[in-house]
């Protein structure tokens, strides 16, 4: 199991739509370059524990922000 | 020194504006967007809750679909020039300034149709007149919310109704408006709107954007400007995303942060408040211009049809003469001539000669007022 998850976005402003939802949240969260192994939209990614993945999720479909994807990174 | 140019840039800006930009540069000085190191990540978060302000200004619901540009005119020419094709109808007024009239014309050079319906001599605009060109034809209509030569307010919300029922768009010119009157998107049914930062918003120059509203298909309108977006860097195609697709290379960012700061100030005071205050300083202005002898006053008699922007002349005294006296005699700073917006004096009845122009601002008191008053009488009698 991964420790850490990544979300992929079209454009940096969903990125920084999607940490201000998630850090109103209160999920410890850390914006990160997008690993190169992802072929990304978006130079910036989310990177979040692996084990809120539903609550990443759940939040950001709430606050209709739009991703690229969601993936276990490493 | 008494400041009523606000129609042109509005100044003295608020001090947070200026300490925003200050705090841009010196602690967020990153390009957002375009790397992930924690400088760029702050540049972006500043420029990401300007969206955010500007959004709530404007009853918008998508932050993302804001979308920064350098003014006003560069976010019109975006619609007119992304959307217009040869062959397509587009429906305008007789008020409009040039920022609109100058891509129109050049435009209808190259095939589309254009019809300008002719506004009454206090610019405002017929909604029956409106309604008899607005035709399933019509891909867009064209609007200014407010005259930046005579401050009338046009029907925005009717000419949007009145344009979705001929299946065409509205873009509204809120160059004039924005920050000064409150404007809710989705309420008055405007498609697209274009704004300036450095004036009502309070911004700084260089600063503007537009407005696209959930009820537009951005997929019609090209970019006016392709380039690094900072997104879908392994393409050479221009990325769809709004508000990517329609802002290529590096945004002002220490302007946007001004702007952002702005917005804020507004949001803290309330537009309507605003509005409260230019209004009883309209209606002191033009009732004090109109008893001084030989003036005449144009735009709508009524402070509640207009903003505080106010174009009077003085018999056939030149204007440019009156701007010059005022400034060096009585220290009052204001635009006089035909303020890019030669269709508009054309409607008023002041082309090719022109008027003075007074535009009050949020940061007008109705001592400027009195005193400016007060300077025009004493000129007309010397």
């Amino acid at each position: 199991m991964s420790e850490y998850g990544v979300v992929l976005f079209h454009t940096t402003s969903s990125a920084m739509r999607a940490e201000k939802t998630l850090l109103r949240q209160g999920l410890a969260i850390k914006m990160i370059p997008t690993p190169r192994q992802f072929s990304s939209d978006c130079g910036i990614a989310l990177r979040f524990a692996w084990s809120r993945q539903d609550a990443v999720r759940e939040f950001l479909a709430e606050a209709s922000v739009e991703i690229a994807g969601l993936h276990p990174d490493g | 020194m008494i400041y009523l140019d606000h129609a042109a840039t509005s100044w003295p800006k608020p001090p947070a504006v200026l300490r925003a930009m200050v705090d841009f540069c010196e602690h967020a000085g990153g390009n957002p967007g375009r790397s992930g190191h924690r400088l760029s990540l702050a540049a972006a978060r500043i420029v990401y809750d300007a969206r955010e302000s500007l959004a709530e200004l404007f009853g918008a619901s998508d932050p993302l679909r804001i979308i920064f540009t350098a003014n006003a005119t560069h976010a019109i020419n975006l619609v007119l020039q992304g959307l217009l094709h040869a062959g397509d109808g587009v429906v305008t007024t007789g008020m409009e300034h040039n920022a609109v009239m100058r891509p129109l014309r050049a435009l209808e050079a190259r095939g589309v149709r254009l019809t300008v319906i002719p506004c009454a001599a206090d610019g405002s605009l017929d909604v029956a007149q409106a309604a008899a060109v607005i035709t399933p034809a019509t891909r867009l209509v064209v609007l200014n919310h407010a005259s930046n030569v005579a401050g009338t307010i046009l029907p925005a919300a009717q000419v949007a109704r009145l344009a979705h029922q001929a299946g065409a768009w509205l873009l509204l010119d809120a160059a004039q408006t924005a920050g000064v009157l409150p404007i809710d998107v989705r309420a008055m049914g405007i498609d697209l709107l274009a704004f300036t930062g450095h004036k009502g918003l309070q911004g700084p120059p260089g600063t503007g954007g537009l407005v696209i509203n959930d009820t537009v298909d951005t997929s019609q309108i090209e970019p006016l400007v392709r380039g690094g977006t900072g997104s879908r860097s392994e393409h050479e195609t221009q990325p769809e995303a709004c508000p990517d697709k329609f802002e290529s290379g590096t945004p002002n960012g220490a302007g946007i942060a001004g702007l952002g700061a702005g917005v804020r100030w507004l949001l803290d005071r309330g537009v309507e408040a605003i509005r409260d205050h230019e209004r009883e300083l309209t209606r002191v202005l033009i009732e004090g211009l109109s008893a001084i002898p030989h003036v005449t006053v144009y735009g709508a008699a009524d402070a509640s049809h207009r903003t505080a922007t106010v174009s009077f002349d003085v018999g056939q005294r030149t204007v440019s003469e009156i701007g010059l006296r005022l400034d060096d005699e009585f220290d009052v700073l204001c635009r006089v001539g035909l303020h890019c917006a030669p269709a508009a004096h054309r409607s008023l009845g002041t082309f090719p000669q022109g008027t003075v122009r007074f535009a009050a601002g949020a940061s007008t008191t109705l001592n400027d007022i009195h005193a400016a008053i007060a300077a025009v009488r004493q000129l007309v009698g010397s």
